[in-house]
């Protein structure tokens, strides 16, 4: 443990490693320490902010779905409306339709039977006469008597 | 060591372990036309690894993701930046007295660190090479050296009296060395300069030999754990690993925490002296 002239060099050489990291090791050291600060302040601020746009977003969206459902609500309610006044009018239509040809059988049966009833008085009324002609070839003059036939055709009506 | 002849006694082999590799031998306590060559030669080794790097990593530093090694060197930055900020206000001084606080913690943890080689490593290694003639003693831990502890807390005196100068300016230091901490009367000038010149003094001193105390110690019990297995039996040989063992996980200890008050004592030194009394 004796002093000697090692402890002036120790000195210079503290002196010197001192001031090689102020040139050349500190400031690069501590710039990126702040750029990196900085950096992830940034980063934090950006989240903050996209946070901020998402919870925006989120109620733009909310009320867009909602509008988007009273929309859809709307559209299902006048379909289905729409959709029944159709089928009561064709309900209607039909209706009409089959009362109409109802209507047309029924003419048509009530023509068809009085057709019939006409053919059957006539030949009831030619029967009637051909019988009547052949009891009484003679007496009878079937122009003297033509009223006499109309007579009865018309009572066999 | 010289193993050829006869094996040394304990005290030689102490002795031996002790000697440094100097110019010439020393025979008076304080001589300065001697110099410690393998003081010198680790404490520059160990400072110029610690200045590589941290220069590397201050070379690939980038404000991005930082790999491992980049990162440690930055929490080592940060904290003896906290530190101080914490203790020095002036930001001007601060742009010296940081960085030089992170290499001084860096480089005596190097240094110190050397205490963990084996002890009879360097002098098997220059007997080996033959290189033992002419480096016939080596001592490898500088901070053992008082020489390499004095030398720094002489810097770190230094820095106090010129930031001392600097921030009171030269009168204003001078009038603080007569006229502080006992107060300014004519009569008390001499008690005042006393006490000031006793306070440089014991705290560039006892900076200095609080390190060199641990580390020569710590040096010195590494020696005498080798000496137990040294006797070559089964009880010296399990009491060297296991004490060896022992004292090296403590010294780790030792190491980082005396590298540690050395850098806060220079921050703590450095800034009282911007502080007036």
């Amino acid at each position: 443990m004796n002093l000697n002239a090692t402890f002036i060099a120790q000195m210079l050489v503290f002196f010197i490693l001192g001031w090689f990291t102020m040139k050349f090791v500190w400031p690069p050291l501590m710039k990126a320490l702040d750029d990196r600060a900085k950096r992830i302040a940034d980063g934090l601020a950006a989240a903050e902010r996209g946070n901020a746009a998402l919870k925006d977003a989120l109620v733009r969206f909310h009320q867009l779905e909602a509008e988007a459902r009273a929309r859809a609500q709307e559209i299902i309610a006048q379909t289905e409306k729409r959709a029944s006044a159709m089928a009561e009018e064709a309900k209607a239509a039909a209706r009409d339709e089959g009362e109409r040809l109802i209507d047309a059988a029924k003419a048509e049966i009530e023509s068809e039977m009085q057709r019939a009833k006409d053919e059957l008085r006539n030949q009831v009324a030619q029967l009637a006469v051909a019988g009547a002609e052949r009891i009484l070839r003679r007496e009878i003059n079937a122009q003297a008597h033509a009223d006499l036939l109309v007579q009865l055709r018309q009572e066999l009506r | 060591m010289s193993t050829t002849a006869h094996a040394p006694t304990a005290s030689e082999y102490i002795v031996h372990h002790l000697t440094h590799l100097s110019t010439k031998s020393q025979s008076s306590i304080i001589d300065l036309s001697v110099v410690n060559i393998d003081t010198l030669f680790w404490s520059l080794s160990m400072g110029s690894l610690v200045c590589y790097l941290t220069w590397r990593a201050a070379r690939q530093a980038t404000a991005g993701v930082p790999g491992r090694f980049q990162a440690g060197v930055e929490m080592l930055a940060e904290m003896v930046n906290d530190q101080a900020k914490a203790i020095i206000h002036s930001a001007e001084s601060r742009q010296f007295v940081a960085p030089l606080a992170m290499t001084v913690f860096l480089w005596i943890t190097f240094m110190n660190s050397l205490d963990f080689l084996p002890v009879d490593l360097p002098g098997k290694i220059l007997a080996l090479t033959g290189l033992e003639r002419f480096i016939p003693s080596h001592r490898i831990v500088p901070t053992a050296d008082l020489n390499g502890t004095i030398g720094m807390s002489s810097g770190v005196l230094l820095l106090m009296l010129y930031y001392n100068v600097k921030i009171k300016s030269l009168g204003g230091f001078i009038h603080e060395l007569f006229c502080a901490p006992f107060g300014a009367k004519i009569w008390l000038f001499p008690f005042n300069l006393l006490l000031n010149l006793i306070e440089f003094a014991a705290k560039t001193v006892s900076l200095g030999m609080r390190l060199f105390g641990n580390m020569y110690a710590g040096e010195l019990l590494f020696m005498l754990i080798a000496l137990l297995g040294a006797t070559a039996t089964w009880w010296g040989f399990g009491m060297q690993l296991i004490a060896g063992s022992a004292w090296a996980i403590f010294h780790i200890l030792i190491v980082l925490l005396q590298a540690f008050i050395f850098m806060m004592l220079t921050l703590v030194y450095v800034g009282q002296a911007h502080e007036g009394h």
